[in-house]
């Protein structure tokens, strides 16, 4: 298939960016959509010109490395689909495709499509863990664990930090992606000791860092590729609320 | 932004719901505006619970719009650089998206409006204070129907402001699971299509010559 491109490109933190047209030919439609830039950055440094510089990694949907704003929309399209496994079937001969960074001040851009995340980092280290003895792993029923608040932590620590949901937000709210954290935290009993000083940490680490206040649009969970729902948000301020209150 | 905005929902029921009042005639609706003021006496002064009410209006008025302030300001300086490419809206509250920001404008424009006509008959034909009916019925006249025409469209914006923010209220609140935000929305749009539906009636069945 043919595809004709406009991508953000600029070249460094510092300078201007802007919407660069490019056509490419014969796009299989079995390539991943990271295939298919990977074959356009062949073209133009065989060219001599700079590749475009995106994000990624695993390429199978599990490390949140990937990003891009395609046609608008975080990871494309396709619900519940990260970039990597968004294929080129999705597409259509002749479509133009808008491919843009995330946006938001917090993520700022460092070079074409890649932005720093660290801000996510910062929130994780203000309370997204739990302080556990070292040593030999224990046993894995040593503590007992009801299934459904086991099933609900896995499901909340399905989020892989991808930042999507910030991307998606119209406030530029990192809510969606704390909100997981917390709720995975939260549900577990290794996660009580540090509940409050957790959840108090990690928003004002979110506040810090630039990220919008949420005003619950739902637009994060619609564009989550791990199909985090609203009910992680509802946890998350009510975690808040009662831990604001005992500090109070 | 939550509470100020539950509490202002609760005035929008009251208030809905003594407009009613006017269904019932002249001496009535006219009762009912001066029960308001006495409420309390003679064991308080006149118009003192009226008033007690009127400051916690304003407060919660006044909360709810800095709110706002602060939350649109911070949304600004979270996304500095706009995205070239726009798809529309598919959360949850997609409506919210588009119409929370200007319908609140809409709504704050029309209460000024409203207080001029209504509350301090500045607009209104009728002066005399005491009687809340006769302004109803004169500001909704067949002639001066443009009135009535902007009543209805700052209810058609307060709906959707009503419909997002009841249900975006008992999110941050409450933080309810899957299940019960799903029932907060049903309701969030039933007390919101209610409390638009309920104000409503009245300048449709004025300008209609319904009541007069
Ligand atoms: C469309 C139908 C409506 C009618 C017929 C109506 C009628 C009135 C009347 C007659 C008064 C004066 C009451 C008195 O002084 O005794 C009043 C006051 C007021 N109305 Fe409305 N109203 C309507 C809708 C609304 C809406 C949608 C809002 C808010 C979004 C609103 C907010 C207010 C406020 C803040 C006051 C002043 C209350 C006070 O003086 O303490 N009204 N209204
Ligand atoms: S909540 Fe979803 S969109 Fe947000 S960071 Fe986690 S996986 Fe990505
Ligand atoms: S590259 Fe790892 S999730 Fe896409």
């Amino acid at each position: 298939m043919k595809l004709s491109l406009r991508i953000w490109r600029q070249p460094d933190a510092q300078a201007p960016g802007e919407m660069v047209s490019y056509e490419i030919d014969e796009v299989s439609e079995d390539a991943s959509f990271l295939e298919m830039l990977d074959v356009l950055n062949e073209r133009l440094i065989s060219e001599g010109d700079d590749p475009v510089a995106f994000d990624h990694d695993c390429r199978e949907g599990i490390c949140g490395a990937c990003s891009l704003v395609i046609d608008g929309q975080p990871h494309g399209p396709q619900a519940a689909t990260t970039t990597c496994q968004l294929h080129m079937r999705k597409f259509k001969d002749g479509d133009s495709i808008d491919i843009e960074p995330y946006r938001a001040g917090a993520f700022p851009v460092i070079k074409d499509l890649v932005v720093d995340r660290s801000a996510f980092d910062r929130i994780i280290q203000a309370g997204g863990y739990i302080s556990a003895p070292t040593g030999t792993a224990p046993d894995a029923h040593a503590v007992p664990i009801p299934k459904q608040d086991a099933d609900a932590a896995f499901s909340a620590a399905a989020c892989i930090g991808c930042g999507a949901c910030v991307a998606a937000c119209p406030n530029g709210s990192g809510m969606l992606f704390m909100g997981a954290k917390v709720t995975h935290l939260s549900l577990m009993p290794q996660g009580q000791p540090e509940r409050a000083t957790r959840v108090l940490g990690m928003v004002a680490a979110h506040d810090d860092a630039g990220f919008g206040g949420c005003t619950n649009t739902g637009e994060c969970a619609a564009a989550c590729p791990k199909e985090i729902g609203l009910d992680v948000i509802g946890k998350l301020n009510r975690d808040f609320r009662k831990a604001a209150v005992r500090a109070a | 932004m939550a509470v100020s905005g539950i509490l202002l929902v609760l005035f929008l029921v009251a208030h809905m719901a003594g407009n009613l009042h006017v269904f019932e005639g002249r001496e009535e609706m006219n009762e009912y505006a001066h029960g308001l003021r006495t409420l309390g006496e003679p064991l308080l002064p006149h118009e003192s619970i009226l008033w007690i009410l009127r400051i916690g209006l304003i407060a919660c008025a006044v909360v709810h719009i800095w709110s706002a302030v602060v939350l649109t300001r911070r949304a600004l300086q979270a996304r500095p650089v706009r995205y070239a490419s726009k798809k529309p809206a598919k959360g949850e509250s997609r409506h919210a998206v588009a119409t929370m920001r200007w319908g609140a404008i809409v709504v704050f424009l029309f209460i000024i409006w409203h207080l001029l006509d209504l509350t301090f008959r500045t607009v209104n034909p009728v002066k005399d204070v005491p009687d809340a009916y006769g302004a109803v019925i004169a500001t909704f006249s067949p002639e001066r129907w443009p009135v009535t025409v902007f009543y209805l469209l700052a209810l058609f914006a307060l709906f959707f402001h009503l419909r997002h923010g009841i249900w975006s209220a008992v999110q941050t609140i409450a933080g309810p699971d899957t299940k019960w935000r799903k029932r907060t929305q049903a309701i969030g749009l039933f007390v919101a299509l209610i409390i638009v539906l309920g104000f409503a009636i009245v300048p449709i069945s004025v300008t209609f010559g319904l009541v007069n």
